[in-house]
């Protein structure tokens, strides 16, 4: 063998923007219609937020408020941050746990696929249910909940909230790379279920028990519901910079573990 | 054996400018676990080779290496004359790998027109659909279709970018008859369009039918290469069956046998002088009878040869 290795055949095979920009529509493109198709993401993902939301938000309490807010606004707020948490981790972390386990991400590192494609695609994913399950909870509030706000107001709530859904997808990122196929969804509920419940989501944050309130000072959800209830006038008014700054920086970290994982699969071989 | 590999990796006039894929003194180890020990390979332009060998020989870690999809922990490996995980490089391999799970919501022609975008030059929908037989299959979801089907999903996403080297790991891995044969046309038509393939499989048939070359792989260690043919030439090249009152110890004594063993009511003697051997089995047991003489086949032949290096560290525990 002669040390000199001359590449072989190489024809220049650089892809234009507009060919890559294509890649990551398609790409987006399909990882929708697979979770759209995919009834226990698309059933337990719209389903369980705006089922709370009807009994809780429109059923029992619609004719109370807090502090001004009426019940039926308040919850669109905190059952939108619960939703948006919902469609952005189970559709990050289960789909990823999934592909990596089980071989599929090796069969599309194979390719020329440009690897931030596939992560992109995931979190547009998260986006869009996340828009989905606001604007449901919105127009149901509108039809049944005597919803009234002003357009500047219903813009920034959903803004907002669907903003949120990417610190979320950061975490599932986070969860995917460390968890099995079949401990994923386990493992995603017990993040999501008791973060939802301390922050406030399900029981108004005034009526939690003491412990439990400052608890939900340090759970990301607690800081995008108060951001939303912000849009709707409600909440407990403290400063939005300090709740995105908590956003933020649990995107960083999350990111930050992600890649942990990403670099960590490259020397490693699954099944 | 290192001799033999020499030889063949540089016949008939092979230079390392035919070599399209490489790897050279190779290991890999998976939590000081060696998959691979030192494997030098080469894969040369426009031929169909078959790396066989029994589950675990190693197979797969050679393609995911070949494939950049992994490090080595010793050694080098080059595909086009470069980095694996290069993307130009990848512009040109197309691969199908063993999966657990692909995703069952989408349609066969969503999966390939994915997959084509990723490439410059993707081969168009129809021809892909055509060449691994999907067209009336198109609108089908992943999911609702069968383990033959699925595995010509697999090929088409491998293929549909047109690349010059295909790497087809355990294609045909639990599929019918039918469904082998399928695919084996669909094999063939990519050499036919001068791609090379590098093909992995535990089916020596597989490997006979389809192959230029064979690499035999056993304990991450390549024990033999050479055209199907010599490979067969390569064990004692035939086999004797009887009935006979002899015991295994006097038969071992017979000059010329290389192996005996009992299959039924009968022994199993492989030799390279069938002849001789007959002759004494004949003078020695008067009662002989079922006798049988037939030459060995691939499947034998790799049976010999992944038991003869399987049997090696076990004598040195001896020794």
């Amino acid at each position: 063998m002669s040390a000199t290795s001359t590449p072989l055949l190489t024809p220049l095979l650089q892809r234009l923007p507009g060919h890559t920009l294509t890649i990551y529509l398609k790409e987006a493109k399909y990882e929708f219609l697979k979770n759209l198709r995919l009834r226990v993401y698309t059933l337990s993902v719209l389903g369980f937020p705006l089922m709370f939301y009807v009994l809780f938000g429109l059923v029992l309490n619609a004719r109370e408020s807090i502090a001004g807010t009426t019940i039926p606004t308040y919850m669109i707020a905190t059952y939108g941050t619960f939703g948006v948490m919902g469609a952005s981790l189970f559709g990050t972390a289960a789909g990823l746990a999934a592909d990596r386990r089980l071989g599929w991400l090796q069969v599309k590192r194979a390719t020329p696929m440009p690897p931030f494609a596939y992560f992109a695609a995931k979190a547009v994913l998260s986006l869009i249910f996340s828009a989905i399950v606001v604007s449901s909870l919105m127009l149901l509030g509108f039809a049944f909940g005597g919803v009234r706000l002003p357009l500047a107001n219903l813009a920034k709530l959903l803004g907002t909230l669907v903003a949120g859904s990417l610190p979320f997808s950061a975490l599932g990122l986070a969860i995917g790379y460390f968890a099995g196929p079949n401990s994923a969804p386990p493992v995603i509920n017990l993040i999501y279920l008791p973060m939802s419940f301390c922050s406030g989501l399900w029981v108004p944050y005034m009526f939690l028990p003491k412990m439990v309130r400052q608890i939900a000072l340090v759970l990301p959800p607690y800081h995008l519901s108060q951001l939303a209830l912000g849009a709707v006038g409600g909440g407990r008014h403290e400063s939005a910079a300090t709740h995105w700054e908590v956003l933020l920086a649990l995107t960083l970290i999350c990111l930050g573990v992600a890649r942990i994982g990403f670099q960590r699969d490259q020397g490693k071989l699954y099944g | 054996m290192i001799a033999t590999l020499e030889t063949i990796r540089s016949t008939p006039s092979g230079t390392v400018a035919r070599d399209i894929a490489s790897l050279a003194g190779v290991s890999k180890n998976y939590n000081q676990v060696p998959a691979l020990r030192g494997v030098n390979f080469a894969v040369h332009a426009g031929e169909l080779v078959a790396l066989v060998g029994p589950n675990g020989a190693g197979k797969t870690t050679a393609v995911k290496l070949l494939l950049g999809l992994m490090q080595p922990s010793a050694g080098r490996v080059r595909v086009f004359g470069g980095d694996p995980t290069h993307p130009q490089n990848r512009m040109r391999v197309g691969a199908m790998l063993q999966v657990g799970r692909v995703p069952e919501t989408l349609r066969v022609r969503e999966h390939v027109d994915l997959f084509s975008s990723y490439y410059l030059k993707p081969l168009p929908l129809a021809e892909v659909l055509a060449v691994a037989g999907l067209e009336k299959l198109a609108d089908r979801k992943f999911g609702d279709l069968s383990g033959g089907q699925r595995q010509r999903v697999l090929f088409a996403l491998a293929i549909c970018g047109d690349p010059d080297l295909l790497f087809l790991d355990e294609p045909t891995v639990g599929l019918d008859v039918e469904s082998r044969r399928m695919l084996w046309d669909e094999i063939r038509s990519m050499v036919e369009r001068d791609k090379t393939v590098l093909l992995t499989t535990h089916y020596l048939e597989e490997a006979d039918a389809l192959a230029d070359r064979v690499a035999v792989i056993n304990r991450g260690e390549i024990i033999a290469g050479g055209t199907p043919a010599e490979i067969k030439a390569k064990t004692s090249g035939k086999r004797i069956r009887c009935i006979t009152t002899l015991g295994l110890t006097r038969l071992r004594q017979i000059p010329g046998v290389v192996e005996v063993r009992e299959d039924r009511e009968a022994v199993e003697i492989h030799s390279g002088e069938a002849e001789c051997v007959v002759r004494e089995l004949l003078a020695l047991d008067p009662s002989l009878s079922g006798l049988e003489i037939s030459s060995a086949g691939l499947e034998e032949a790799f049976l010999a040869l992944t038991n003869s290096s399987n049997a090696a560290p076990q004598e040195l525990i001896r020794a």
